[in-house]
């Protein structure tokens, strides 16, 4: 029996420690721990109500957007107007997450993931991008050519960060989404601009991407098995007009082992076990944040979110499978269509390679639909609803985020911020153990994995398909 | 004949932006930056970047601790993010603190960048109330008993260009000094203009045309701008290969690179009166 620490786990957003217990090349055990506390959400305890549009964005300089998207629904909410947001705010909202959400697969995909597959050894920054891998199962031109779209997607990637800067201001870190819906109105020539560039990009996503993510899914189908979870949440994604979790381009609900359920987000708490917190098990309404780095027994800075008592994996695999089951019959036919080709089911995408899989089938499908939400803009009509701050008020905003189902909670007193909690998608699976002793779903999907001699490598790939976030998981 | 500098790439108590703030250089892009010169003869040589690098676990420290040892006085050391000061395990990597890190990459660096607000003031995670006693690179240093010359290069995120520029100092000469430095470490090139001089809204304030809500047209001073004391080259530059920029996005500045930041003395929505922290060329 060894113990590895995994520290830092590196191609990933932030700091993460993952221990792993190895008895006969097996893992049985395993700890993720999350190594940064900041204390965003006490930063926002005493401030003006507006100030949480963009203090929480800056939470996470990866997935900015998730978290101004979520502030502005808790916003909204508290401020009485969620139901009166405009077409155009909805929309132009939208496009800006949609476009920080390509961005977002794109890095995963070729710049974290990449070199624990294919072997970067003899080719242009092979001496910072080895992972220590002897081989991999491509061949050298393959790898030449992986390299080659490495490169093409740096500028990709970067490409769809001057689409969320066109209707979102600037990236990292955007300023259009307020309360009530967004800042301005973009003219003619901005909508121009942002269509000429999302063509360029979903050319990539269809031509490169999707290819290089069916190869990796081919040659490494043995990942399907590996790092399985099976239990599945999202808060749903990209309201398209109504109001509900489930009126979401991308619906909301819970899958627990292929059998759909509603999800009540007042099922929801969240423990402090074994994290470096004062405090019990509570809704994030009543939940409070006391750090206690020395509490014995702790060993993360992640909280640990559960639903009805139980861990749940969040993420692409989540809405992928939801969408498969209610969202619109294009998704299913492209759902069906890539599934087909990398061999697999449904039930196959809560796997390491199902993730990745899973990323690709909805970001194919999402710039599609970028497309018809900009010809609906009309620039005729107003982008923001105005409003009056309250002196007592309290707004939930919930939205999936590209890593999963993200929760802001807020409550207003005497018109400042009392209460302000947050529930990341990393929360959720890099949680550590609860009072029950259960792992979260990250230490879930590496325990029982035979990892042989290479447990760096076999670990990398399971955590990385959960593209954690830290920074948002523990903020 | 090609030489190059290393670089390495700290992050302490941050949020990954400023490094994804590199990535959207456009002309040099980052590809440019990783690949090719950056001024003839000379390019960047990235050794050490959590989240970009090859090797994880063990093997990254390794490259991280032989740094100081193998390329002494030949690294730019660029930090992200702030220092926590606070409990030890508020911020590690590996066994060692983010404070114990940067004091053994610091003592060995040809030049140290605090790349964003965080590292350069503090930034978010030092707002108040501060709660793991978060401070910027040089404020920890100066604790440290440490003083070393520190640029800042300050922003929530910095655009590209700022650090880009503040590389190409240290790829052609000396560590910027006293003559190109302002008086909060930050190089004059870059920050001796208020986003108020070239805003494309003056002409509203001047005659006192001003947006009362958002998506109104108008200066958005009403609104909470802090334009008139922040020190950027925002309206010059723009965003994003030069596409946008908060203003021109109808919302106000939120003045992200001044030291205050975002402890003003009024919220970030509301207009400012007494301007606390007004500061003069």
């Amino acid at each position: 029996m060894r113990v590895i620490a995994v520290d830092p786990v590196t191609r990933i957003e932030g700091h993460l420690k993952v221990e792993l217990t190895v008895e006969d090349g097996r893992i049985v055990r395993a700890r993720s721990s999350g190594a940064l506390f900041r204390g965003i959400e006490l930063i926002l305890v005493g401030r003006h109500p507006l100030d949480a549009q963009r203090i929480t964005t800056r939470i996470c300089g990866v997935c900015p957007i998730a978290h101004s998207t979520a502030a502005s629904f808790a916003l909204d909410e508290a401020l009485g107007i969620s139901q009166e947001i405009p077409q155009n705010g909805r929309i132009l909202r939208n496009l800006i997450y949609a476009a920080n959400w390509i961005h977002n697969h794109i890095l995963h995909f070729y710049h974290l993931s990449l070199p624990d597959y294919a072997s970067f050894r003899g080719l242009p920054l092979s001496e910072f991008l080895s992972a220590g891998m002897e081989e991999g199962r491509f061949s050298s031109e393959e790898s030449e050519k992986l390299v080659q779209h490495y490169l093409a997607a740096l500028e990709m990637r970067r490409k769809a960060h001057e689409l969320v800067a066109l209707l979102g201001g600037k990236m990292p870190h955007d300023m259009a989404i307020v309360p009530g819906g967004v800042s301005f109105r973009p003219d003619l020539a901005t909508l121009l601009a942002f269509r000429a560039r999302l063509a360029e990009i979903r050319s990539f996503l269809e031509n490169v991407y999707v290819p290089d993510v069916l190869s990796l899914c081919l040659r490494y189908a043995d990942y399907f098995e590996i790092g399985r979870v099976g239990r599945l949440l999202s808060f749903g994604a990209f309201p398209e007009g109504g109001l509900g979790l489930e009126a979401r381009l991308f619906p909301g609900g819970l899958l627990r082992n292929g059998e759909p359920e509603k999800l009540d987000p007042q099922e929801i708490r969240e423990g402090v076990e074994s994290s470096w917190y004062k405090g019990a098990e509570a809704h994030p309404w009543e939940n409070s944040t006391h750090p206690d780095p020395q509490k014995a027994g702790g060993y993360s800075w992640v909280k640990a979110p559960r639903y009805r008592g139980e861990a749940y994996e969040v993420g692409p695999a989540a809405r992928v499978s939801l969408c498969f089951l209610f969202g619109p019959p294009e998704f299913r036919v492209l759902a069906k269509e890539l599934l087909g080709e990398a061999g697999v089911g449904l039930e196959a995408l809560s796997s390491v390679m199902g993730r990745h899989l899973s990323r690709a089938i909805e970001a194919v499908f999402l710039a599609k639909r970028m497309d018809a939400w900009l010809s609906q803009v009309d620039l005729a009509q107003p982008v923001a609803k105005s409003f009056h701050l309250p002196r007592e008020a309290e707004g939930q905003g919930l939205t999936d985020a590209p890593r999963g189902a993200l929760g802001h909670w807020l409550r207003i007193r005497d018109g400042k911020i009392a209460h302000y909690q947050v529930i990341s998608p990393t929360t959720w699976n890099a949680s550590p153990r609860d009072e029950k002793g259960n792992p979260g779903p990250i230490e879930e999907a590496l325990e029982g994995t035979k990892v042989g001699d290479n447990a760096l490598l076999v670990a990398g790939r399971i955590v990385r398909s959960f593209d954690p976030c830290m920074a948002c998981a523990v903020q | 004949m090609r030489t190059s500098l290393s670089l390495v790439w700290f992050q302490a108590a941050g949020c990954t932006g400023c490094s994804v703030s590199l990535l959207n250089a456009d002309y040099p892009s980052i590809k440019n930056l990783l690949l090719d010169e950056v001024v003839p003869g000379k390019a960047l040589a990235l050794r050490f970047h959590l989240t970009l690098m090859g090797p994880t676990g063990q093997p990254a420290l390794e490259v991280l601790r032989k740094i100081p040892l193998e390329a002494a006085g030949d690294y730019i050391l660029i930090v992200e993010g702030a220092v926590p000061t606070g409990a030890q395990n508020f911020g590690k990597v590996g066994e060692l603190s983010m404070a114990q890190h940067l004091l053994a990459l610091v003592e060995k660096a040809q030049a140290v960048v605090a790349m964003g607000t965080c590292a350069a003031f503090g930034g978010i995670p030092a707002a108040s109330p501060n709660p793991t006693r978060a401070m910027g690179v040089q404020e920890f240093l100066h604790k440290e008993n440490r003083d070393l010359p520190v640029v800042n290069v300050p922003g929530c995120p910095p655009h590209p260009r700022w650090l880009l520029e503040t590389l190409v100092h240290l790829l052609a000469g000396p560590v910027p000094g006293p003559k190109d430095l302002d008086e909060l470490g930050r190089l004059k090139s870059v920050y001796s203009r208020l986003i108020h001089e070239g805003c494309p809204r003056r002409a509203d304030f001047d005659v006192g045309r001003f947006a009362q809500a958002f998506g109104e047209e108008g200066c958005l001073y009403e609104l909470g701008c802090k334009g008139p004391y922040t020190w950027a080259l925002c309206p010059y530059h723009a965003w994003n290969g030069g596409v946008n920029w908060c203003i021109k996005a109808g919302h106000p500045c939120i003045g992200c690179t001044e030291p205050e930041f975002p402890d003003f003395p009024a919220p970030i929505f509301r207009k400012v009166t007494e301007p606390a922290y007004r500061r003069t060329k």
